[in-house]
């Protein structure tokens, strides 16, 4: 018994002086693996440069590859960025590009309250350092600079998107001047739009309001702003017919808006006396505040038509089945692709995307409104053509219009 | 009538009773053990159940729970937004770059003045002229400013990605290095059966994009060939859409699965 109590405390200790040998032995290679890493060679030629059709608080830096990154010993496992206002201290690191890359952009924030705020037409000075597996191991380039960062007026990458909007300027005022001159401009027949008027028949004869529901969109949005031209149409037609309106609004800019939209359309019927402020009022500009009003609204009035146009997002559904509840007639048109199925589900009639710009020019036949529209059907067709040119393009491997539309984005 | 009222009276008066033994139930004071909760925080998580009952008792009818809760989250929210309003962009933006004496009132630090700052405050006076009745007018520049700025800035930002992106992403080969057409039905391999379905998703967006534009033409009457290809046009839409319906239902669902979770876990305690 003693001697099997010997036997195991005797290959205990032998057992931790081998592990303990062995930790040793494992040390040892390890240092003799990092002692093994001798420092790179640097890297070359660095050139911090001002990114070019910014606007500023940005610098790119390019660099030849140090002789030991993916040949020589291999030992080079990327490249640090260090920035300095000084040229002697200060320098703090910036960022790490990885081995085999030979160009780094360093980007600063552009307002002054931001932490990583990148003053223009400062001196700033760079160095590189090839890293490798020993933080220790490492070498740099010496410092290079001053670079200063200066924003440009324009951006040579966007002159394509320059060139559009300049043909569609020319178009579009070519039609205008062409619709103030008298000539005929056919538009289609718009089944939603048309229904309008019949539902604003409906709603006199009912003796009910109609429900105008301008979204969830600011005055500037583009939709908002078709829909106003709409609404003034609408309530043009309402003091005619002498029937009720209601515009409840998310927005206070466009409440402002709407009021005047529907203060001008009643005048212009020769009713300035049937129009009321509180015909147009703000709600909250809290999305579901927003809609839980509407609705009760909606239940409470029992609007004879439900007119949605412009900026929908997740209230659209809510909204449009709960007027469907209240048994109204239902109009909407919004630009927002991912709402539209919900009012064509729901609603009786659906403007879809810019047949709700187009609805604008259909309604009022301004020249203004006509010539855009014109100018519109022919960027789809000029759209349909560059489509072919490009299909052709990336048919035969042609890839300079590929990467001419590229370097617009 | 009368009988109605009474029966509205007694409802109110249930409520209230189930509204307060729920709080003390849920603040852990009935059974005298040491709730996690606090009373406070039982007070506002029963009270946000009730007011999620309460609007959730819209699907039955219109209803004066409806209309209460309907009414407090209007009148919070606007309430709020003003509020944000008015210490994010007044006292947090404008005055630290106007005015070092209202800055110190405000206990914000001033940062530095800057003039571009006075062309908002001179639009939002001119825009607040339309409370007078005779300088009413005035109040519409700044709204022709609005909209007619924003309008231009979003015609640059709507060509680079709605016109230049959505191009570019039409440059596509329709057919995609596929030679299999002779022999292809005896040489099959995954390979081809590869090129073959890039090829046709290819198609796919070719002809949809094209019939999808075709329908979007107002210059034309859809008859003959445009007839045609905007009918195909809006089949493709339809398609894309009834897609899009299902994609977000799903996501209104979680929505809904977060507001059960919220009564049946936060509030009864049923699900651990």
């Amino acid at each position: 018994m003693k001697f099997k109590i010997w036997a195991v405390c005797c290959l205990a200790i032998l057992g931790m002086i081998s592990s303990g040998m062995a930790q040793e032995n494992a040390d040892t290679a390890n240092r003799a693996t990092t002692a093994s890493i001798s420092p790179p060679a640097p890297p070359g030629n660095l050139e911090p440069k001002d990114t070019p059709d910014d606007n500023g608080h940005s610098i790119t830096l390019g660099w030849s590859l140090s002789p030991d990154d993916g040949a020589g010993n291999k030992s080079v496992l990327g490249y640090k960025i260090f920035r300095s206002t000084n040229r002697d201290t200060g320098f703090v690191e910036r960022g790490v590009s990885p081995s085999g890359s030979k160009e780094y952009v360093d980007m600063g924030g552009a307002i002054p309250e931001e932490n990583d705020y990148m003053p223009n037409d400062t001196d700033y000075y760079y160095k590189l350092r090839a890293v490798t597996s020993d933080s220790t191991v490492y070498s740099e380039t010496g410092v290079i600079g001053p670079t200063q960062t200066t924003g440009e007026w324009f951006n040579r990458g966007r002159t394509l998107v320059l060139v559009f909007v300049l043909i569609f300027a020319m178009v579009t005022v070519f039609f205008i001047r062409k619709a103030r001159s008298g000539a005929e401009l056919f538009v289609r027949r718009l089944a939603g739009i048309e229904a309008v008027d019949e539902a604003i028949g409906r709603a006199t004869e009912m003796g009910k309001p109609i429900l105008y529901v301008l979204g969830l969109g600011t005055a500037s949005d583009i939709a908002t702003i078709a829909s106003f031209s709409i609404l003034g149409r609408v309530a043009k037609k309402i003091a005619e017919y002498q029937t009720g309106l209601i515009v409840p609004c998310y927005d206070a800019i466009v409440m402002t808006v709407a009021q005047e939209t529907v203060r001008t359309a009643f005048l212009d019927a020769g009713r300035p006396d049937a129009y009321n402020e509180d015909m147009v009022y703000y709600v909250t500009s809290n999305q579901f505040g927003y809609v839980a009003a509407v609705n009760g609204t909606m239940l409470r009035q029992m609007p004879a038509t439900n007119i949605y146009m412009g900026t929908f997002f997740a209230e659209s559904l809510l909204l449009a089945e709960t007027g469907a509840l209240a048994g109204s007639v239902q109009i909407a048109g919004t630009d927002q692709v991912a709402q539209i199925p919900f009012f064509v589900v729901a609603c009786d009639y659906t403007l879809i995307g810019e047949e709700l710009y187009a609805a604008s020019a259909y309604l009022s036949r301004e020249p203004i409104l006509l010539g855009s529209l014109k100018a519109q059907d022919y960027g789809k067709a000029a759209v349909i053509a560059l489509s072919i040119i490009g299909i052709i393009a990336a048919q035969f491997n042609w890839t300079w219009l590929v990467e001419l539309f590229k370097s617009a984005n | 009538m009368k009988g109605s009222r009474s029966w509205g009276k007694i409802i109110l008066f249930s409520m209230i009773a189930l509204f307060l033994l729920s709080w003390v139930i849920k603040s852990g004071l009935l059974s005298g053990s040491q709730s996690p909760i606090s009373i406070r925080d039982a007070f506002f998580i029963t009270l946000a159940a009730f007011l999620t009952l309460a609007i959730l008792s819209f699907l039955y009818k219109d209803n004066p729970y409806y209309k209460f809760a309907e009414h407090l989250f209007v009148g919070v929210s606007a309430a709020y937004w003003m509020c944000v309003g008015f210490w994010s962009t007044f006292v947090g933006n404008f005055i630290p770059r106007v005015s070092s004496t209202l800055a110190g009132f405000f206990g914000v630090p001033f940062k530095e003045f800057n003039v571009f700052y006075l062309a908002p405050l001179i639009l939002g006076i001119m825009l607040l002229m339309r409370l007078s009745s005779k300088a009413g007018w005035i109040a519409r520049w700044p709204l022709s400013f609005i909209v007619g700025t924003t309008a231009g800035l979003n015609l640059i930002r709507y060509l680079r990605s709605d016109f230049v992106s959505q191009v570019s992403n039409t440059f596509v080969p329709l057919l995609v290095d596929w030679k299999g057409i002779g022999p292809f039905f005896s040489t099959f391999s995954l390979s081809a059966s590869g090129q073959f379905a890039l090829s046709l998703t290819n198609w796919v967006i070719f002809v949809g994009t094209f019939c999808g534009l075709v329908y979007f033409f107002f210059s034309k009457e859809h008859k003959g060939f445009y007839g045609g290809a905007s009918r195909l046009g809006i089949w493709v839409l339809m398609v894309t859409f009834g897609a899009s319906f299902g994609y977000t239902v799903m996501g209104r669902v979680s929505l809904l699965v977060g507001r059960l979770t919220f009564l049946f876990q936060d509030w009864l305690g049923m699900i651990s």
